[in-house]
């Protein structure tokens, strides 16, 4: 084995282990449980169009925006009634995967 | 005309078509550190073994003014030849004429070397270096692909296929690399994706160069795409000699028998790799170097999932293939990765008729909300299946830990091993100790006056009573509980016996493995 491989300590159920990481695990993401109020991209891409402004009512269904991804335009609906808190993007804009859209209150 | 002139003739012909893409385009290629197609074949087979076909082979295309050019062989070498006197097929694109780009004949000249692999039953080397579709001849580039990703399926288990990336491989191009099995790449000269950097620009706006997106190192450690990873050219041949020499030219041999040799002992002893406490880590090729003739270990997929080991050794002469759980890295657990890399190598060595060794050492599943939705559990059963399916000789080393679903996974008892054999230090039970005293003391521990230390004593009790071999040697799960230093006797004993093994799997066109 080679004597300069820095090992760690690695939590197991119960047990601590010393052993090291593979990138994979290193650079994992922390899982962050959904925010309802909180619309992202479901996939990267162009706004086409932002049907809404910041203090919008808006009922289940709404048109929110349109999402251009892949030659296909997307249309992003409210998922239930509520007021828009803040529009983070603006017409033009190119989103990454995950990039907060909409948030409602 | 005289037999002389006709002959000279030839050689003129073949001289003109040598020449590929003219000489500039072979210095280019040099330049950019690559050897040309031509110096590929002969670097990576036996010296004057190449026997070239359809080197007068032309080029279909007939729009956009295709039917004025000349495209020497239509970008692709073809032929038979030798590595270490064993027959193989091999097929090499050249870039230097139209970028290596797949036409229809190009696709048929490679279909052509494949059907031949298959009749002769011999091995099927590609050497991958080409822009994609040649998108003149259009559709019947498209067509082209799709009779080599055919034929790369039927060869499948019947001969070995060996992909070597030695130029860009993008598009459709690549799946045909992803059907055999075993990819080889090459620092900084390897590039392989579905849609390359350009594409992801325009359509999503995401840059990233050739090298981060689909680079050598990016499949040998994060994708899994490659198996063999190497500095040079010149090194990756001489891996793909070395795989070779392990493994039989069809499904229907058996690998070639080398001469016996005993393991390194000096350099490798089992009294000092191996940490008896099961915390402490080692590295387990060790373990199968001090096992393996002459303690050579050729391993697979080396950089990927490195939390389980895969590779190829002999024991006695004869190649084995070496499963074993690697405490250095994430103690050794099972997770997506490793268990897609174990599976897969199980049935490789399972369709080839090589026997399989496991060396068992894990604390079990990798726990993690990214593994569970990554789907661990199609994963994971994976293994399950690849070791129930296998019927090769199955011969299983219990080290150390052994728990739950793991010992189950790897290749116990239960899923058929021949022989199971546990070292003195394994602990073989549903769960480790801490974790099961909680849960079956659980009252107990909350009644006492003094919890911690009931809890405690209560899960040194179970250590001592359920953290060894001897209760699973009691059920017969485990066939003998050995001393670390009889393993390999005990392996070449048990592999003579199991060799003449014969399992009739049950009737049924294919069965329905977890992928």
């Amino acid at each position: 084995m080679d004597d300069n491989i820095q090992f760690i300590d690695f939590p197991y159920e119960e047990v601590t282990f010393r052993t090291t990481l593979t990138k994979k695990f290193a650079n994992r993401k922390p899982y962050l449980p959904p925010n309802p109020s909180k619309v992202y991209a479901f996939i990267p891409g162009t706004i086409l169009k932002v049907h809404v402004k910041d203090g919008h009512k808006v009922k289940k269904g709404d048109k929110l925006l349109v999402l251009q991804a892949m030659k296909m335009d997307n249309l992003i609906v409210a998922h239930r009634n509520g007021t828009v808190k803040k529009v983070y993007v603006k017409q033009g804009e190119t989103v990454p995967k995950r990039h907060l859209l909409i948030e409602l209150k | 005309m005289s037999l002389r002139s006709k002959t000279t003739e030839l050689k003129r012909r073949m001289q003109e078509a040598f020449q590929g893409g003219g000489e500039q385009a072979l210095e280019k290629q040099k330049a950019s550190g690559k050897m040309t197609a031509r110096e590929r074949i002969l670097a990576l087979l036996d010296p004057n073994s190449f026997h070239e076909y359809d080197l007068f082979v032309k080029h279909a295309g007939q729009d956009f003014d295709m039917d004025k050019k000349y495209l020497p062989g239509d970008g692709v070498i073809t032929g038979t030849g030798s590595i270490s006197a064993w027959p193989v097929c091999i097929f090499a694109q050249d870039f230097t004429v139209a970028g290596g780009s797949l036409g229809y004949m190009h696709a048929k000249k490679i279909a052509k070397i494949m059907d031949h692999a298959m009749k002769m039953k011999v091995p099927l080397i590609g050497i991958n270096d080409s822009g994609g579709a040649r998108i003149q001849e259009g559709v019947n580039s498209l067509a082209g692909y799709g009779e080599i990703f055919y034929r790369n399926t039927q060869a499948s288990g019947v001969i070995p296929q060996i992909s070597v990336i030695l130029g860009p491989c993008a598009g459709g191009a690549v799946y045909s690399p992803a059907l055999t099995d075993f990819v080889f790449v090459v620092d900084k000269i390897s590039k392989m994706f579905i849609t390359g950097p350009e594409v992801i620009k325009t359509v999503l706006g995401e840059e990233i160069s050739m090298e981060d997106l689909g680079g050598a190192r990016v499949h040998s450690e994060i994708t899994g795409n490659a198996h063999f990873f190497a500095e040079s050219e010149q090194e990756c041949f001489d891996q793909i000699k070395r795989l070779v020499s392990y493994i039989p030219w069809n499904n229907e041999k058996k690998a070639e028998v080398f001469a016996k040799k005993a393991p390194k002992s000096r350099q490798y002893k089992l009294d000092s790799i191996f940490p008896t406490n099961p915390m402490q880590p080692y590295d387990v090729r060790d373990v199968i170097r001090a096992l393996a003739d002459d303690s050579d270990f050729f391993e697979v997929h080396e950089l990927w999932a490195a939390n389980i080991v895969v590779g190829f050794g002999r024991l006695d002469g004869q190649t084995i293939g070496f499963v074993a759980n690697q405490p250095m890295v994430l103690a050794g657990v099972l997770d997506c990765d490793s268990s897609d890399k174990a599976a897969r190598f199980i049935r490789y060595c399972d369709a080839f008729n090589i026997p399989l060794v496991t060396l068992v050492d894990l604390p079990g599943y990798l726990p993690g909300v990214d593994q569970e939705h990554a789907g661990v559990i199609r994963h994971g059963a994976k293994v399950l299946y690849a070791y129930s399916e296998a019927t090769v000789p199955k011969l299983t080393v219990i080290l150390r830990k052994a728990y739950g679903g793991g010992y189950i996974a790897m290749c116990s008892n239960h899923l058929r091993a021949d022989f199971v054999f546990a070292w003195p230090t394994a602990e073989i039970a549903v769960m480790g100790p801490e974790g099961a005293a909680n849960i079956i003391f659980r009252s107990e521990i909350k009644a006492s006056d003094n919890p911690e230390e009931t809890r405690k004593r209560l899960i040194e009790e179970y250590r001592q009573k359920f953290a060894n071999p001897y209760v699973a040697a009691a059920y017969g799960y485990v066939d003998a509980v050995i001393e670390p230093n009889e393993t390999r006797n005990y392996l070449i004993h048990s592999l003579t016996l199991a060799l003449g093994k014969q399992e009739i799997p049950p009737k049924k066109k294919h069965g329905l493995p977890p992928f």
